[in-house]
């Protein structure tokens, strides 16, 4: 480690602050025009975290712009610790997504549970209740132990940090793909609810109002970790341990119960609250000295609760020590909110205040060791309009639709089934606690899950989706998809779309043709979000997903809320019983480049992406959705990954119930994935109710059944096969696999 | 009915539980802090699941030296029904007022789901209102929830009627199959399940409603006399 003893001079003579992530072009900036002198080693640090990509979007500012992020439900858009939509009855929901992929690919365990940890924060910071927590995950495929081992070392963490700290993990998606096997995506999302009358937001405003540290000690952990997140990786670092944090969910608990008491029942105390996430104490101080109009600030170090001795000021103010807040408290009021943390029992400190002026002040035993304007690290980063260009695989794709000739029916359904991505990710969830707070009324293994807003008669839907095969071969399009599957998802729960989290996981952008994926997928989403108006609410960006130069595929993650005006609207997956009518939603094409059975058959993705109508899209969700409304159906399933067949077996695991389907398609196009499509059951006294709602939109094509058979009749095949034994495959394989 | 819900650092179903008692069952509900307070108003203690100080130790096994302990402790004597649920079953076998103790799963994972129980015992203050030998659903979540006891203790368990539930497929490893027990004196259940989680149609499941039914039978209206 460098000592703070390196002067100024010697930090420009031997271009240390590249090693923290700052280019020359940056550094001439900070000297030359924002301090006109040469910045000391610890206000070099500073810049280096807050200049890094994951607190400044630098690269990515001018494309999240493009975003639709405003709808009339919208009280709090982007720039907060999460976003908030108004869901009437005085109550609004805070939801964001994070990433953590680069500290889980080196710790797993760990880097899975801060990743909890700090979502929790961030919405919480809000006056927001956490109430739910989703996690979206992209492996490699499992090939030996150490892949299992890796997998399961995430999903204990996620289980862990969850479970402890008593906010249920209700649901996300998990896929595989050698694209993640050496850069894996751990995305969390964290949903909750508030009254709205309570907002916080993370601001230091008035002079003389004191800035107080909440939470646990700060030690040298997490140092310069979001110029960690900000890095590429490589095989010769791949042990980068020491930016990684270790989270403590029983001390987060304390944190956020007595955060919660004060926000509610302390308002006139508190001016702002912010977590300290990424670049630590100094994102989270110049942010709230920057938010409220460029307000200076001083901090004494000395006064901060360190675990160490002779902590440097970088270190200090670099640290990511896990389970910490800032308040801005008003002058006077100081004792009543230490008091109230002294009785949860957890370390509370006055460490400065908001001061004249708009500098930004740092003391350390007696000596400023750093004096630079507010706004120059929080807000006044430089800004990167990338070069953008097709990548050539584009250029070059193949026009034709890969032909998968699917032969033996039988045997390719049990195949399919089997695959990590298709399978029952049963094993996963179960390690999770999803019914604490008890609320849950749709638990993991439906399109999405639910939960009852309590004092009312609505329900919440969530879920995360995003398939980066789709994106890879189409960036506009996949990104498109990506909202309209969780949109799908949310329709076949009974809910009305509100609004989406993002983690865009992509790239390096200084390369012009990943930097056209990023900035061709968030051109999708917002044509998606702005037919749908589900506006970006809130959301990380996770840039740099490389490993020895190897990209993954382009995967923005969707994390998307739907409201469910009634509790009657709340629909699972599974056929009830027998004798139900089965539809399928939409028409069903030849369209299998970048699907699962392509994969599975030639162990790659490839060609040009198959069409897909918006339109369309929204008209067969509305029409599900009042025929939802309208109370005449039984079950609805989203068709994606595996297509109808995966579609139609997934729907009579639930209570195992079998069906008899005559379809007027091939059994290839079984497993086409064609977008905008539903599986939907009908009781025969709704028929007509139904049919009239659906119009031509709805294909009648069989019934469930008593004998817990399952018989498809194909224009070409036949398959009978029993849910039993499907299910057994269906929900075996990933366990199978993981041993 | 009077119902004191005791709240440790870490605890996290303690709100489950007073919205079972109060706004499903109508019944009354407070939380009484880890921190101490008398006990003597109260008709019944419930000791709610969670991870009472982060469990970093073994489950309970710090909660036990909460203050309130004490008080627990007295109010075990009285007689009066007391029902520790999942980190609340941990909690009384670490403080002696049941014996055995919660190992980790045997598969090592914390595992949240339904799982199916047997009434083994329904002549308990906790259970009357189930029949002997009935199938109820109820969820766990749980990663220390394998009840361990010795030979002697197991067979005294038995003699003594102490087996309240029973799994009916084992998702723990407990011995015999074990979900939940009561204290000789009978007024102490500990179980992992949580019947808390089981009150509402809405959530899947209202086999949890029986228990506290049973309790509010049993102490009110047929009004069962303390020493």
């Amino acid at each position: 480690m460098i000592k703070q003893a390196v002067s100024p001079q010697e930090i420009k003579d031997r271009k240390l602050y590249a090693n923290m992530g700052l280019t020359d072009h940056e550094y001439d900036l900070i000297a030359n025009q924002v301090l006109k002198r040469k910045p000391n080693y610890t206000e070099i640090g500073l810049y280096s975290g807050m200049w890094s990509e994951h607190c400044s979007y630098k690269n990515s500012k001018p494309v999240l712009k493009k975003f639709y992020s405003k709808s009339s439900r919208v009280v709090q858009g982007p720039g907060e610790g999460a976003g908030i939509i108004d869901i009437g009855d005085g109550k609004g929901i805070v939801f964001k997504a994070e990433s953590h992929n680069h500290p889980s690919a080196v710790e797993p365990f760990q880097g899975a549970t801060t990743g909890v940890g700090g979502i929790l924060r961030d919405i919480f910071s809000m006056g927001a209740q956490p109430i739910a927590c989703l996690d979206s995950l992209r492996f490699g495929e499992i090939k030996n132990q150490n892949d299992s081992y890796f997998i399961s070392q995430i999903v204990a963490g996620i289980s862990a940090y969850g479970n402890c700290i008593g906010v249920p993990t209700v649901g996300g998606d998990v896929a595989f793909d050698d694209a993640y096997s050496k850069n894996p995506l751990v995305n969390v999302m964290c949903v909750g609810l508030m009254d709205l009358d309570k907002i916080k937001v993370g601001k230091a405003a008035g002079v003389g109002n004191s800035i107080i540290y909440v939470g646990a000690s700060t030690g040298r952990d997490g140092i310069n970790g979001a110029s960690f997140a900000s890095s590429q990786f490589d095989s010769e670092h791949e042990s980068q341990r020491s930016a990684v944090q270790v989270g403590d969910p029983f001390t987060e608990k304390l944190v956020m119960d007595a955060c919660l008491e004060v926000i509610n029942n302390h308002p006139d105390a508190l001016v702002g609250i912010q977590d300290m996430g990424a670049a630590g104490l100094v994102s989270s101080s110049a942010e709230m000295g920057s938010k409220a109009g460029g307000n200076g600030m001083t901090l004494d170090l000395d006064l901060v609760p360190q675990r160490e001795s002779g902590m440097t000021p970088f270190e200090i103010m670099l640290s990511e020590s896990q389970e910490r807040m800032l308040l801005c408290v008003r002058a006077g009021h100081e004792q009543e909110i230490l008091d109230v943390f002294d009785d949860f029992g957890v370390q509370a400190a006055v460490i400065g205040h908001v001061t004249e002026g708009s500098n930004y002040k740092l003391i350390h035993h007696g000596e400023v060791v750093a004096d630079v304007p507010v706004d120059s690290l929080a807000s006044d980063a430089p800004v990167y309009h990338r070069e953008s260009q097709v990548p050539d695989r584009l250029l070059h794709a193949s026009n034709e639709q890969f032909d998968p000739q699917v032969k033996d029916l039988e045997a390719t359904t049990n195949k399919m089934l089997a695959q990590p991505t298709i399978a029952s990710k049963h094993s996963i969830y179960e390690t999770y606690d999803t019914q604490v707070q008890t609320n849950t009324v749709v638990a993991p293994g439906s399109d999405a899950a639910v939960l009852r807003v309590r004092g009312t008669n609505k329900a919440l839907a969530m879920t995360t989706d995003v398939n980066g095969r789709y994106l890879y071969l189409d960036p506009r399009v996949g990104g498109q998809m990506a909202v309209a599957e969780a949109a799908r998802n949310v329709v076949a729960s009974g809910g009305l779309p509100v609004g989406i989290t993002d983690c865009l996981n992509f790239g390096n952008p200084e390369k012009p043709d990943q930097f056209y994926e990023l900035d061709q997928a968030v051109m999708g989403m917002t044509d998606a979000c702005k037919l749908f108006d589900t506006p970006v609410i809130s959301g990380n960006v996770s840039l740099n997903n490389e490993f020895d130069g190897q990209a993954i595929y382009p995967t923005p993650m969707v994390g998307m809320v739907g409201l469910i005006e009634k509790l009657e609207y709340i629909t699972t997956q599974d056929f009830k019983g027998t004798d139900d009518l089965i539809y399928i939603v939409g028409k069903t094409g030849n369209d299998f480049n970048g699907s699962e059975i392509q994969k599975m058959l030639t162990g790659k993705v490839s060609g040009k992406l198959f069409d897909f109508n918006l339109d369309t899209e929204f008209s067969n969700q509305n029409k599900v959705r009042t025929a939802i409304e309208a109370g005449t159906v039984q079950s609805a399933h989203d068709l994606a990954e595996g297509g109808l067949m995966v579609g139609l077996l997934e729907s009579g695991f639930g209570h195992e119930v079998g069906f008899d389907v005559t379809v007027n398609l091939t059994a290839s196009q079984m497993f086409a994935e064609t977008q905008s499509r539903f599986v939907v059951s009908v009781s025969k006294k709704q028929q007509s109710a139904f049919e009239k709602i659906m119009g031509n939109a709805a294909t009648l094509v069989g019934q469930t059944t008593s004998d817990g058979m399952v018989n498809i009749t194909t224009s070409d095949n036949q398959l009978k096969l029993s849910i039993k034994d499907a299910k057994k495959t269906w929900k075996g394989a990933l366990e199978c696999q993981m041993k | 009915m009077r119902f004191a819900i005791l709240s440790f650092p870490g605890s996290n179903c303690e709100y489950d539980l007073l919205h079972a008692i109060t706004d499903v069952m109508g019944e009354t509900g407070e939380l009484v802090s880890y921190k101490g307070g008398s006990l003597n108003e109260f008709d019944a203690v419930l000791i709610p699941g969670g991870f009472s100080y982060g469990d970093y130790l073994r489950g309970g096994a710090i909660a036990r030296f909460s203050p309130i302990i004490t008080e627990l402790i007295k109010f075990a004597r009285t007689g009066k029904p007391i029902v520790g649920i999942c980190n609340g079953f941990q909690i009384l076998t670490e403080a002696g007022l049941l014996p055995g103790t919660l190992l980790t799963n045997k598969t090592a994972k914390f595992i949240c789901k339904p799982v199916k129980l047997q009434v083994q015992n329904n002549q308990t203050m906790f259970t009357s209102e189930y029949q002997f030998g009935e199938e109820i659903e109820l969820p766990i979540a749980h990663g220390e929830g394998n009840y361990f006891c010795d030979a002697t203790t197991l067979k005294e368990l038995e003699e003594n009627n102490q087996i309240a539930f029973k799994y009916a497929e084992n998702p723990n490893g407990s011995v015999d199959d074990i979900a939940g027990i009561v204290s000789k004196s009978g007024n102490v259940l500990g179980m992992m399940p949580h019947p808390e989680r089981a009150v509402e149609e809405l959530l899947g499941s209202t086999d949890g409603i029986r228990l506290f039914k049973s309790m509010i039978e049993n102490v009110m209206s047929r009004g069962i006399v303390y020493d």
